[in-house]
């Protein structure tokens, strides 16, 4: 989230498209009731079923799933047509005026530098037009075709309303009266927020949808505001902390990257991180990459990393892959390409798609190792349940050890929520019987690792050695000790150079802007320097105390970055530094310097007049309508269909797809056709469960007992099926036998002229826990993912069903 | 007097004596039938600040457990409930997040580590120390032999392919330092946690 949970009650207009936050976040979403009662705000909801936010919102729209780009794509050519924008916003906070090379295009359904070969772009061209000192140019006027705002014009201009009602099934009247809401945001006063969750990312081209809404933010002046922004509401409770600190393939502590085998130094490596400010005098915060990265390395290796061996480079592994992402890595299971696995806390037989596929790659494993307070399908793949999980034990030659471990209410530490803040909880109680923590597990495998390096020798030691691990108790690391680390200490005494005050040798540091490239300061995670400082555990703050009642509570827990409680903040108030909107000011210059309620996301003695832009971690200090190379599909989203889709590309018949999605060949021989599979699925949660964990929790079990899919009305009645009879939905990969419940809260879609029915698939059956045994909807799902990321494609597939006989019990 | 919700417990928690009734204005009769009241079960327990184990919104609970937290006694669970300071959620809790007592003591919660044999049908107990020398075993085993140290064209590499790791999204963020830690000091890349779903 750019904002926080209760900042949702400012908002004028509230976007639920992509989520269903009533049922998914119940006591978030009691601030978008607040909005409405408070504020006089609008709730607008977008969804293919008429959820519970949906009957709440003052307007809802159905759309087809997968199809939010071109919807949202008619918004931008709606705004643009009706000149409905924030013009002094867009013209100075966004990149709308720069000018774009000459080489860039789309044509057919690709962008310019696409290799029909090996499907990928060469973006070189995705780049802006650039003056001999290297700054972009620009055209304030906008009376240069090559002005970002009139390529987007030009890009945007085929999703008229009649295309898009065309591509997803949203009726044209339903369709223009969302638009009319939207760009009531648009006023300098007025801001809407946009709340999404899995509904967009679950798609092969999940990143493209969120983008696509973020560029009509920007349109519409609602970045950096109060009421505004762009809110992913985060499914886990440290989903965010856990990509903070980048326990992903490709990322390192504080979005800092991975090493790739093309960076073979650590020169080469930086070589690519300098951000140079590409307009003139901008902040372009990122040139302090060295910083952050030095000071991982000094946090990581201690003594070891020195200037002389390059800050122990060597000693991270380098990716030769865009990423070792999990569908990839079930790939390579299945390949023989794998021997061990472990699963902590995650419970992949459940949670991925094409489950056949996760459970023979299981198998052909050496060993499996899961950790988990609870009893896991993954953990019991090699056990017969019937044709929930059909398994030969005996032919499974896997080494499964199921490790007991404690939880939430029986540890202390932090967790970042949706908001950035980093909350510290404390132990209640000890855990189950011989129930050990995470961090004892871990310590003991890398202390027994270790060990046996130390007597052994074996493949390359050195990073594993040279670990820091100075720990009170190096077998159980307090919380605490590690939460200092991250932070980050002085290794020097430091002098600050415009106040001369000295940070001694050894003190815990107040913020990343005393990180040294030099090696002298550590930090495991620089994002989250500040919130352990000499004054205390700042994650432990408990004042709700709020000034002006404007959700920002700057003293309960800390924020990253810098307790920073909206981001982007700068751009809440105009070119002379009043806010837009003055009766929820954030940050205001106040002639000498900016204030307000927030930590100003600037610098914060940088004069307006100084043309600093508000988007101070790009290198042009702007917001961007146009992506540059970031994104794999191109600079502006496109519509292309999912794999699995009732209805060819009406945009580019002949490029339907994501061009530059990776999908493995068994993967692709697995997609079903329309004709077999004429239905569209998508999967969602329950508000009574939480994935695969709850179903071991007896309230919820019996709140929710067994598996069922939902089906419209008109569909049930052409298929003969009838409320709470049993059907069977299969897809090209599986099929699940359970009850249907008829609803009135999905009904048939007009698409290309052709009724459309989707089918709803909750998602959280399986065989251990309390509830009734299920399939699972990964049973059914495809494995292809979001060409940026990977998430898979759980939110548009094709099933087909059929009513069956109850079955034999 | 006015009272917070906090204060006003335990004023009450104490077993309503009549000097605290006396405090909030009833009368003889009204601590004759307090008297007779059961203790309100919470007043004895130790509160402890926690957040739920959910979503993201992060909702502040209060978990209350039996026992002082003295060295000789052993917590227990007993309730859990929305935290009506937190700026959040304040005091409520939903459908998941209101049955959080279930899962701590749900009957499926693992008690000890368990080991499945190659081609076994069932999985039986083993000690820490077997569990983990022995996985420490196999993932040495299989580093030494798969590590890359240089690709084809010489470059130095350094990484881990062959074994792999989920980490948990509902996990501290202190936990998820060390293990990117120990993951990342073997070399291991294929690496990731929920947020790639």
């Amino acid at each position: 989230m750019t904002n926080t949970w209760q900042d949702i009650r400012n908002a004028n207009v509230v976007i639920v498209m992509g989520g269903n936050a009533a049922e998914a976040h119940p006591c978030g979403f009691k601030w978008v009731i607040e909005a409405k009662i408070e504020n006089g705000a609008k709730l607008v909801v977008v969804d293919p079923r008429f959820t519970r936010t949906a009957s709440v919102a003052d307007y809802y729209a159905p759309i087809r799933p997968g199809t939010d780009i071109a919807f949202l794509s008619g918004v931008m050519r709606y705004l643009l047509e009706k000149d409905a924008i924030q013009h002094a916003y867009v013209r100075a906070y966004t990149n709308a005026s720069l000018l774009v090379a000459d080489g860039f295009a789309f044509e057919d359904g690709h962008f310019s530098g696409f290799n029909g070969e090996t499907n990928t772009y060469d973006k070189a061209s995705w780049n802006y037009e650039f003056d001999d000192q290297g700054f972009a140019k620009a055209d304030d006027t906008w009376q240069n075709p090559r002005c970002v705002i009139n390529l987007l014009k030009q890009h945007v201009s085929r999703y008229t309303p009649e295309m898009v009602s065309r591509i997803t099934g949203t009726p044209q009247d339903k369709f223009l009266h969302v638009c009319e809401l939207i760009a009531s945001t648009a006023a300098p006063d007025k801001a809407m927020t946009s709340l999404f969750a899995l509904g967009w990312t679950q798609h092969s081209v999940g990143a493209q949808n969120i983008r696509a809404m973020a560029m009509v933010q920007l349109l519409l002046g609602n970045i950096g505001v109060a009421g505004g922004g762009m809110n992913a509401l985060r499914g886990h409770s440290n989903i965010q902390g856990l990509t903070d600190i980048g326990l992903l393939s490709n990322q390192m502590p504080g979005y800092l990257s991975l090493p790739t085998d093309k960076e073979t130094s650590f020169d080469d490596y930086m070589k690519t991180k300098l951000f140079k400010p590409l307009r003139p005098g901008q902040t372009s915060y990122y040139q302090n990459y060295g910083k952050f990265v030095v000071s991982l390395q000094k946090a990581l290796w201690g003594d070891a990393a020195t200037k002389e061996n390059n800050w122990g480079y060597d000693w991270l592994p380098k990716l030769d892959v865009p990423l070792y992402d999990i569908i990839r890595a079930f790939e390579m299971m299945n390949n023989g390409e794998m021997t061990g696995y472990i699963c902590q806390g995650f419970n992949p037989l459940q949670a991925f798609p094409d489950r056949g596929k996760i459970r023979r790659g299981l198998s052909k494993l050496k060993f499996l190792v899961t950790m988990d307070p609870l009893d896991t399908e993954t953990s019991r793949f090699w056990q017969d349940f019937g044709p929930q999980n059909p398994a030969k034990s005996t032919e499974i030659q896997t080494e499964v050890f199921q490790l007991p471990v404690t939880c939430f209410a029986e540890e202390s530490g932090s967790l970042v929520n949706s908001a950035r803040w980093l909350q510290w909880h404390w132990k209640a109680a000890e855990g189950p019987g011989k129930a050990m923590a995470d961090i004892w597990i871990m310590s003991g495998i890398f202390h027994r690792l270790r060990d046996m390096y130390r007597k052994e020798g074996g493949a390359f030691p050195d990073p594993i050695l040279n670990m820091t691990w100075k720990y009170t108790n190096p077998t159980a690391p307090d919380p605490e000790e590690l939460a200092k680390e991250m932070n980050g200490r002085a290794l020097a005494d430091l002098t600050d150079p415009v106040t001369n005050v000295v940070t001694k040798t050894g003190t815990l540091l107040d913020g990343f802007g005393q990180l040294k490239d030099d090696g002298t300061t550590a930090s495991g995670c620089w994002i989250f320097a500040g919130s352990f400082t000499e004054k205390g555990n700042q994650m432990a703050r408990r004042d709700a105390t709020d000034p002006r009642e404007q959700g920002i509570a700057p003293n309960w827990a800390w924020a990253w970055p810098a307790n920073r409680r909206i981001l982007y903040n700068r751009a809440s108030a105009d070119l002379d530094g009043k806010a837009w909107n003055p009766k929820k000011p954030v940050i205001e210059w106040n002639g000498t310097r900016w204030t307000g309620i927030d930590v100003p996301d600037y610098i914060p003695t940088t004069k307006p007049s100084d043309n600093v832009g508000p988007f101070i971690m790009n290198a042009e200090g702007l917001g961007r309508l146009f992506a540059l190379n970031l994104m794999a599909e191109g600079p502006f989203p496109e519509h292309y269909e999912p794999f699995e889709s009732p209805s060819e590309n009406v945009l580019h018949p002949k490029v339907p797809n994501n061009p530059v999605a990776r999908v493995f060949a068994d993967d692709r021989a697995s997609f079903g056709h329309r004709r077999d599979f004429p239905y569209v699925a998508t999967t969602y949660r329950l508000t009574e469960h939480f994935h695969f964990w709850t179903k071991h929790a007896l309230i919820n079990a019996i709140l929710q007992p067994e598996e069922f899919i939902e089906i419209g009305e008109v569909l049930a009645k052409e298929k003969g099926i009838a409320q709470g009879g049993w059907v069977k939905v299969s897809s090209k990969r599986g099929e699940v036998i359970c009850k249907a419940y008829v609803t009135k809260r999905i009904k048939p879609m007009t698409v290309d002229g052709k009724a459309t029915h989707v089918i709803g698939v909750p998602l959280h059956w399986g065989f251990t826990g309390q509830a009734r045994k299920g399939y699972g909807a990964n049973t059914l799902t495809p494995s292809v993912g979001d060409a940026n990321t990977q998430t898979p494609e759980f939110k548009a597939f094709l099933v087909n069903i059929e009513r069956t006989a109850a079955p034999a019990t | 007097m006015p009272l917070t919700r906090r204060e006003f417990l335990k004023v009450t928690g104490v077993g309503l004596a009549a000097g605290s009734l006396g405090m909030l204005g009833f009368g003889a009769s009204g601590v004759a039938q307090a008297a007779a009241v059961r203790p309100f079960k919470l007043a004895h327990t130790t509160e402890t600040r926690n957040t739920c184990t959910y979503c993201s919104v992060a909702c502040g609970i209060l978990i209350y457990s039996m026992g002082d937290r003295a060295k000789n006694a052993l917590s227990n669970i007993i309730h859990i409930e929305g935290d009506p300071d937190h700026p959040v959620n304040r005091g409520t809790l939903c459908p998941k997040g209101s049955a959080l007592l279930d899962i701590v003591h749900a009957p499926t919660r693992l008690k000890a580590p368990r080991y499945r044999k190659p081609g076994g049908t069932e999985f039986e107990e083993v000690s820490w120390d077997f569990a983990l020398d022995r996985i420490a075993r196999l993932m040495k085993e299989d580093r030494d032999k798969h590590f890359i140290t240089q690709n084809a064209a010489g470059t130095t590499v350094n990484r881990w392919t062959s074994t792999g790791m989920l980490a948990a999204s509902a996990s501290s963020n202190e936990t998820a330092y060390l293990t990117w830690k120990v993951a990342r000091s073997l070399g291991m890349v294929v690496f990731d946690n929920q947020a790639r779903v």
